[in-house]
């Protein structure tokens, strides 16, 4: 359950204020399905970072799980972060070095769980997104579509509440964007709180709760 | 995170740049094998010196004429001094803890046998000579057990000597003239070789009486005394100090204990261990410029890494140790290759000038290693923190 009351965004960029969220106003329910669209520059990354605690907003009310998030510390932030939520970015965000089961497991290591656990799960989310056969690929030996399945594979290594997704099918061809937003919507069927930006009407038009942003400001939302 | 996760983080970190990694290793490595073979010369310097004293005993005390001061030079003139006396020697037998003592003159002089001549150092010593300074005679005696005042005409030869004027033909009994007098020699020293620079071989040693007067000299050079090693070393000064006092008048000798020069050598000695570990450590501080800056290479390359590590979960003080983790492993590889490194060419050196004394104490090993430890840290601070302080966002961002 998510809460956010009066969140205001600005950036300051020279001398100029950039208002990147006005006056935002959202309650998510548990196990929704939701679609952040409008156009570009409109708040939707912002919006999303604030949901996902990277960015704290100049003013408002955040609560998740009916706990008030607002003025966590930092080190507080980085836990929730790590219990709480899942992220998948545009470009992936892979560790380079690392192989897709070292990507995958990689929030599991920092959280410091056991090798044996960390195994189970790995042996579960490998099966579950296709991945057995690359499990020892290093992402610049993976396709696109490939990297953006070990990617949600460690957003779901640490059982998130909410999975954030932003622009997931952006870097993708149509038919793998397709793939990908399968698999989220099935990890979605499964019972978690789902928020996806997007600027593809097709895509932002399957969920179940269609939210429009523009300059700043919800402008729509629709079940 | 768990401790071996960490350590096989940062090993892959390190693995994915090898030729990098190797050569900022490198750096340190250099630096360490300086640090541990300079130090190994010094440490050997300092136990060849140690050693050479030690051969004669640590429970030894010299008396020399004289009073020096802390200033190091002699108090009045050079007339003003009493002569340090054979019945002074005597006497001294009798200061508690005393084992023996030995009056010394030393000098030059030739020595004469079948036409043969040679210019040796001369000894003038007495019976003590050889419990004193603990030599060896190889064949006959010593100078018999008598006043050394009115002592016979009897030499001991050094080895060098009695090979150089008698060969292969027994030098025992021989009638040799020394300083122009005669002789009869009595007994053979051992081989002893060079001792800090003197040849204790081309010697010969006859009653220091008849030295006194061959030389012309009213005074000893020096009283060597022994004591029983368990006696405080302070109680025997004491003693010695009052005897001689008592004969004197007044201090104008000089007691100089075994034991407080090599303890004088010893501070010198690690001084200058200490100056060349100095040394050795720039090279140290050099390789770790180079940590520092591969580091802050790798924190601009890996700064979208660090955001999609902070939006995972990890804490500012979680990237801030992982990168003081690579810089002090990368430090702790190349100090370990260091050490090899230093103990390669110690090796080398070592079959190369057999002379040059290299002694590595296993602590110089570990203080080098730890030492490169914490210079990995050192330098290893400053670009972990601008990791650390980086902004998630932002450095997800970058792109
Ligand atoms: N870090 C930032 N610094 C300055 N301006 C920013 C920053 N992030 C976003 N903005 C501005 O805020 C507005 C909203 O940006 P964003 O949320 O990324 O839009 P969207 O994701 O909808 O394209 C834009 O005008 C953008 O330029
Ligand atoms: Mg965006």
């Amino acid at each position: 359950m998510i809460r956010l009351t009066d969140i205001e965004r600005v950036f300051t960029v020279g001398d100029e204020q950039v208002h990147a969220l006005r006056g935002v106003n959202l309650v998510i329910g548990p196990g929704e399905y939701l679609s952040i669209m409008g156009p570009s520059g409109s708040g939707k990354s912002s919006l999303l970072n604030v949901l996902g605690l990277l960015d704290r907003p100049n003013a408002g009310r955040y609560e998740l799980e009916g706990r008030d998030v607002t003025g966590l510390s930092d080190d507080e932030l980085a836990r929730v972060r790590r219990e709480r939520i899942g992220f998948v970015f545009q470009f992936f965000h892979l560790v380079p070095r690392l192989t897709a089961e070292g990507n995958i497991e990689l929030p599991m290591v920092l959280a410091g769980i056991e090798p044996a656990e960390r195994r189970r799960r790995l042996d579960r989310l490998l099966a579950e997104y296709g991945l057995e056969s690359r499990a020892r690929h290093r992402p610049d030996q993976l396709s696109g579509g490939q990297c953006q399945r070990v990617a949600i594979a460690r957003a779901m290594s640490m059982n998130p509440s909410v999975i954030l997704a932003d622009e997931p099918t952006g870097n993708l061809d149509r038919s793998t964007g397709q793939e990908v937003i399968a698999l989220l919507e099935a990890l979605h069927a499964g019972g978690g709180t789902l928020v996806m930006v997007t600027h593809d009407a097709e895509i932002g038009g399957r969920a179940k709760r269609r939210i429009r942003i523009v300059d700043g400001r919800i402008v729509g939302d629709e079940r | 995170m768990r401790a071996g996760d960490f350590l096989g983080f940062t090993l892959l970190s390190l693995g994915s740049h090898r030729l990098r990694t190797f050569l900022t290793a490198l750096g340190i490595a250099v630096g360490i094998a300086a640090v541990i073979l300079l130090t190994s010369i010094g440490e050997g310097l300092h136990r060849f010196v140690i050693d050479e004293f030690t051969q004669f005993g640590t429970n030894l005390i010299g008396i020399a004429p004289g009073k020096t001061t802390t200033r190091g030079g002699s108090i009045g003139a050079i007339n003003t001094v009493r002569p340090l006396s054979i019945e002074d020697a005597l006497a001294l037998r009798r200061a508690p803890h005393v084992l023996a003592t030995d009056p010394l003159i030393q000098g030059n002089g030739d020595v004469e046998h079948g036409g043969r001549t040679r210019r040796v150092t001369l000894y003038g010593v007495s019976h003590a000579f050889v419990e004193t300074l603990r030599m060896t005679v190889a064949a006959g005696d010593f100078l018999p057990d008598e006043d050394p005042r009115t002592a016979r005409a009897f030499v001991v030869l050094g080895a060098k000597v009695a090979r150089e004027l008698f060969g292969e033909t027994p030098a025992l009994g021989a009638r040799i003239r020394v300083g122009g007098e005669r002789y009869r020699v009595i007994g053979v020293m051992a081989p002893k070789g060079q001792v800090l620079g003197f040849d204790l071989d081309d010697t010969v040693y006859i009653p220091v009486g008849r030295a006194m007067e061959m030389f012309n000299r009213e005074s000893l050079m020096e009283i060597h005394v022994t004591y029983e090693p368990t006696a405080p070393l302070a109680e025997v000064e004491a003693g010695l100090r009052r005897v001689l006092v008592e004969r004197h008048g007044r201090e104008d000798f000089t007691i100089t204990p075994q034991q407080k020069m090599l303890e004088v050598f010893g501070t010198i000695l690690d001084a200058i261990t200490f100056a060349v570990a100095a040394i050795g450590g720039i090279s140290l501080l050099v390789g770790g410029v180079g940590i520092l800056t591969i580091l802050t290479i790798a924190v601009a390359e890996r700064t979208s890494e660090i955001g999609l590590l902070r939006a995972v979960g990890a804490t500012r003080r979680r990237i801030l140790l992982l990168f003081l983790g690579e810089a002090a492993v990368l430090a702790a590889l190349g100090g370990i290759a260091g050490l090899g490194l230093g103990w390669a060419i110690a090796q080398v050196l070592r079959a190369a000038l057999p002379a040059l004394p290299i002694h590595t104490p296993w602590t110089y090993a570990v203080v080098a290693e730890c030492s490169a430890v914490v210079v990995g840290l050192l330098a290893g601070v400053l670009p972990a923190r601008r990791a650390a302080l980086l902004d998630p966002l932002e450095a997800l961002r970058s792109e």
